[in-house]
């Protein structure tokens, strides 16, 4: 250890300074790297027995730093007992754990016939363990994307660094930690700004690094450069009587991109506001990382605000000019795309789509547009989709809700009046979601959304309002892609919402049906937000309707398009093999379809496309409870619902789960879960089968059940009003009290649940089921159920079976946990 | 900044006296139509291999989707890069950089320098290295790599690559708006004068003109050709036929006559002869993979 100035330690505990100086760190990347050296440094640490303590880490382009404040000189000495072998063990045993320890036999304590070995470990110089700590950090940094540099690189096993690396200060104390990485020594000077100080700045310890920096014009803390950034623009934009459009992206990526930021304001031609404010918003901000700012009135101001890394000497004037030109040049791209957009109309544009291949198995973007196109008049013809005066039409905020909540207030609203249009007739509003879906990817062949392509959607909204489309229209083409992920408007206006649907459901079926689902970490096609967007917007809107009726639809329109001609006998054959499959309805409806298919390859693409539904119906059950774990719906109880099949009406199915809900945190709901597991236990125990008779399979043979209720150990699935069968009613015996009780209490409740389940009013349904409660809790007090009589144990074993028949006109109880 | 700022052609001396003074090679031009600097052989080739290799040179690049007639004030089909490569990568490479740009007039006490991110990748040359592009005042001026990989190959040592942008500097440097009005020399000539023609005519031929059967049976025989080169053990005529089949291949790009899907299966033509180029010089000079 070399001393730096021949100064004492003092105190029981020392702080340390380790600064890594590189060439320019990527902006994105800073956060993350002092996350991972904080945690890299506590490891090491932890390695030999100490606490890292209070840690404060820096990241500026050019360095990355950490202070550990309070550390001991030394670690604490270690006495730790290893348990060995049996004393009667073989020697072999014994050897190999002297071996291990290093110590000799008559070292070893013998306790209750074990041997054991006390491990004293000395304590460390914290010194020296931040000696060894150094490389090793450097070593394992988990970098995103790291290089090799220079004479060493030689060789592949050079050290990789984001950068080329070029310093250490390593400051334990005010001494100098020494080590070397790569041909990089440590020591205590480290270098300033890049350009408003020359020379190098020798640090004396933890305590003065942050001072010694600003002297030499590096604000070391990012949260100090972050937030002299968002103040300045503020005070900049204010000043110029504007209101800067906060941005903490920007913000955040400004002050990874300097170390002595200074903001400044600087005007282009008004002449480029004729460009709709997102294109310029988001041209100043992705390409040259300015803030905009809006006017009094509201509007996108002609002004921008860049964050130079210098005080220049005359000011910034010169560096404002540069910055102007270079905005200018972009603005003028920007405008010469969008003025060449407007004079194509949008259905030309739409025909170049034929060109694109949307998927190799799904054909074109054209051929997906056409699909879309014809749900979306599906979804409004069946009444899916309503036009309902409630709703108004119209996004509820009609302007905002683009990606970033900084877009300015001054964006024209393509969309409909915010007062809402009268409501449409269901031919016309069929005929509108067809227009806005025939449109609606047609800003893809487009200059400016090729340029920029999270301008897509937005851009189409523009120039359909500009070729005189109808309002809504546009806004459909403008906002169809939302909901994009939690927390993003959904769509309200119903040419939207039947756009937005129909998209999504055809991208869903379409890559289930090809084979492309999601797996692990790997979502390539969005479509657990594709998922979640439908649940959400039919959930939010209360659209009734059947997800596997909105499944089967569009996987009809799928398959009619990609499947051709088809020779008849393999398309009975395969219909058969479908019946099997899927039950006999689906099969029908499949044959009455195919009519005019006729090549074997179309069927079976028709046949992957069927056989996906159920996994799809699956998919979303699982993106319903995800989507539903943050309103603190139980997934178990979804779980329940969905089990009983059939019920994949979304809104239909959560009243139920909330009902349930509510009734399993009573008493009665308690009670009632006990009782009905205790008989399902003895169901199960004695490997009750009802007669075939009292079954219910209550659904149709194609719908299977969402959540595979197949399990062992599951009831059957039943959903029958009233589970009595006539060998219940009249026994052959005189029944106890508690038994007749409970018999009549069924016969009250069954009818009561099954016609409130109809009704859809759940609550009631529970509360007929509440009534079970006290008479079941008695029969299992006082009845026997495995009576020596068999005719009795029979009958209270049907009984029991009736109990949890009852139970499931509301719930597959059997699914709840606890 | 100097009152006089330089001419097209002084800047370009300036960066040759700076980088020669740096122990440089000073190159001219290759002479053959490429996309970029990078596509010279002394830098893709010279980049392989453990010998030190410091060179510096114009290469005139030619982009023909990029032409706009001559109207277009900052895009061209035909203009000009200068190329810096340094191996091994020297450990002051950034402050060499600063300090041509310091000897071609950027005053760095006026001027906002920044490196900002950019990791260059060119799928062709089966290529990619990490750096930065350098921006004054907002303007992208120079591309700064840290070569990876050349060729599908890891760098051995590691290359340093400078890419100017020629004309932009010289714009930024004489404070002109359109590309054209750059003074070429100090004696009135302007860039337009040499070039705004050229513009017109080959951006007519490249898009218009260019015989579109010509050029695939070109790309046709350049590839056997690059063949032909490999299989006679000869790594630098093949490599000389890769260049020339990609620069039809940005022919028939312009012309508008290769379809999305048929894209890549022509790059990755493209990228099997640059990289059987490579591969031959390696082994040819006995390096290791």
């Amino acid at each position: 250890m070399r001393r730096v100035d021949g100064k004492e330690r003092v105190g029981g505990v020392t702080d340390f300074l380790l600064e890594l100086r590189s060439e320019e760190i990527p902006a994105r990347m800073q956060d993350k790297a002092r996350e991972d050296l904080a945690r890299l440094f506590a490891a090491e640490l932890g390695k030999a027995g100490l606490a890292a303590g209070d840690v404060t880490t820096y990241a500026t382009p050019r360095r990355l730093a950490l202070v550990a404040r309070g550390l001991p000189a030394e670690t604490e000495a270690v006495s730790e007992e290893l348990k060995g072998p049996r004393t009667s063990a073989p020697p072999q045993a014994l050897d190999g754990f002297l071996r291990k320890t290093g110590l000799s036999q008559d070292q070893l304590t013998d306790r209750d016939g074990i041997w054991y070995a006390v491990i004293e470990r000395a304590g460390r110089a914290t010194a020296d363990v931040l000696a060894d700590a150094i490389p090793a950090i450097v070593r394992a940094f988990p970098w995103p994307k790291s290089m090799r540099w220079g004479d060493a690189s030689i060789s592949t096993e050079s050290l990789r660094w984001v950068r080329p690396l070029h310093g250490i200060v390593a400051l334990f104390g005010t001494d100098i930690v020494d080590v070397e990485v790569a041909g990089v020594k440590s020591g205590a000077t480290t270098l300033g700004h890049r350009f408003m100080h020359s020379g190098p700045i020798t640090i004396g310890g933890a305590a003065d690094y942050v001072e010694k920096l600003r002297a030499a014009h590096v604000i070391v803390d990012q949260d100090e450069r972050r937030a002299l950034i968002r103040a300045r623009a503020e005070a900049l934009a204010a000043e110029a009587g504007l209101e800067l459009i906060p941005d903490e992206g920007l913000v955040a990526e400004n002050a990874g991109l300097t170390e002595w930021p200074v903001p400044l304001l600087g005007r282009f031609d008004e002449a480029f506001l004729d460009v709709p404010p997102e294109v310029i918003q988001l041209t100043a901000r992705v390409n040259q990382k300015y803030f905009v700012c809006r006017a009094a009135d509201g509007k996108l101001a002609n002004a921008f605000i860049c964050t130079a890394n210098i005080e220049a000497s005359d000011g910034g004037a010169k560096i404002v000019e540069g910055n102007r030109k270079v905005l200018a040049a972009r603005l003028s791209d920007a405008k010469f795309f969008y003025d060449t957009d407007l004079k194509v109309p949008l259905e030309e544009q739409a025909a170049k789509l034929e060109q694109i291949v949307f998927h190799e198995k799904l054909g074109t973007v054209a051929d997906k547009v056409d699909r879309v196109a014809k749900l979306a008049r599906w979804l409004v013809e069946q009444g899916i989709v309503k036009s309902s005066p409630e709703r108004g039409g119209g996004p509820a905020k009609p302007v905002e809700g683009q990606p970033s909540s900084a877009t300015p207030a001054a964006a024209p609203p393509p969309s409909a009046d915010a007062d809402g249009p009268p409501p449409l007739a269901g031919e016309d509003l069929a005929t509108l979601a067809d227009r806005a879906a025939r449109l609606a990817k047609a800003d893809l062949v487009t200059g400016m959304v090729g340029e920029f392509p999270e301008l897509q959607g937005l851009m189409g909204g523009y120039y359909a309002l500009a070729q005189g489309e109808d309002p809504r229209v546009a806004a459909a083409i403008r906002d169809h892609y939302k909901p994009v992920g939690q927390g993003d408007d959904v769509p309200t206006d119903p040419v939207t919402v039947a756009v937005s649907l129909a998209d999504k459901l055809d991208t869903l079926v379409g890559f289930f049906g090809s084979d492309e689902k999601p797996t692990g970490s790997k979502d390539p096609f969005a479509l657990r937000r594709a998922a979640i967007a439908v649940i959400t917007t039919i959930l939010r809107l209360n659209l009734r309707v059947r997800l596997s009726q909105l499944i089967e639809f569009a996987t009809v329109l799928l398959a009619e398009q990609r499947s051709s001609a088809i020779d008849s006998k393999a398309l009975n054959d395969a219909i058969l093999a479908m019946e099997k499959l899927l039950g006999a309805k689906a099969a029908a409806k499949m044959r009455e379809r195919l009519q005019d298919v006729e090549s074997p390859t179309g069927f079976d693409l028709w046949f992957s496309y069927y056989a996906s539904q159920h996994s799809l119906l699956d998919f979303f059950a699982d993106r319903l409870k995800v989507q539903q774990r943050e309103a603190g719906v139980r997934h178990d109880l979804i779980d329940a619902v969905f089990a009983l099949g059939g019920e994949d009406d979304l809104v239909c199915l959560l009243a139920r789960v909330h009902a349930l809900q509510s009734f399993i945190g009573t008493d009665d709901g308690a009670n009632l879960l006990a009782g009905y597991k205790r008989a399902a236990n003895i169901l199960k125990k004695e490997g009750y089968t009802a007669p075939a008779t009292s079954r219910h399979p209550g659904l149709e043979p194609g719908s299977r059940s969402l959540s595979d209720a197949a399990e062992s150990g599951a009831p059957d699935r039943v959903r029958g009003d009233g589970a009595t069968d006539d060998a219940q009613k009249t026994l052959s015996y005189t029944p106890e009290k508690a038994e007749a009780d409970l018999i009549a209490a069924l016969d009250a409740a069954e009818p009561a649940a099954a016609d409130a389940v109809r009704q859809e009013d759940f609550e009631g349904a529970m509360a007929a089921l509440a009534t079970l409660r006290a008479p079941i809790d008695a029969f299992f007090e006082t009845v026997t159920v495995n009576d020596p009589d068999a005719d009795k144990r029979a009958a209270r074993l049907a009984l029991l079976d009736r109990v949890r028949a009852a139970v499931h006109n509301v719930a597959d109880f059997s699914k709840i946990e606890g | 900044m100097t009152d006089q700022p330089l001419s097209f052609q002084k800047m370009i001396l300036t960066l040759h006296d700076y980088w020669s003074d740096h122990g440089c090679v000073i190159l001219q031009p290759y002479d053959m139509e490429m996309g970029a600097g990078t596509f010279h052989p002394a830098t893709t080739l010279r980049a392989l291999g453990p010998d030190t290799w410091n060179a510096a040179f114009v290469q005139p690049c030619r982009r023909p989707t990029d032409g706009r007639y001559g109207e277009n004030p900052n895009r061209l089909q035909h203009y000009y890069q200068y190329q810096v490569i340094l191996k091994p990568s020297p450990p002051d490479l950034q402050e060499l950089y600063l300090g041509s740009l310091a000897a071609i007039g950027v005053d760095m006490g006026l001027h906002d320098i920044r490196f900002v991110e950019d990791d260059w990748e060119s799928p062709t040359l089966g290529a990619w290295g990490l750096g930065w592009e350098v921006w004054c005042d907002g303007m992208e001026v120079t591309q700064f790599t840290y070569f990876q990989q050349m060729g599908g190959y890891d760098m051995k040592p590691v290359a340093g690559e400078l890419t100017y942008g020629l004309e932009r500097l010289a714009m930024y440097i004489q404070n002109k708006d359109s590309v054209y009005d750059l003074a070429f020399n100090d004696a009135g000539v302007t860039y337009g004068d040499v070039f705004h023609t050229n513009e017109v005519e080959m951006s007519t031929w490249n898009f218009e003109v260019a015989n579109t059967d010509a050029l695939f049976d070109l790309f046709r025989k350049h590839v056997a050709e690059c063949e032909n080169s490999l299989n006679a053990n000869l790594p630098i005529p093949a490599y000389e036929q890769a260049i020339k089949a990609s620069h039809v291949f940005n022919l028939l790009q312009a012309r508008g006559v290769i379809s999305v899907a048929e894209r890549q299966a022509y790059m990755g033509r493209v990228r099997d002869l640059a990289k059987g180029a490579c591969g031959a010089w390696m082994e040819k000079n006995g390096w290791a993979a």
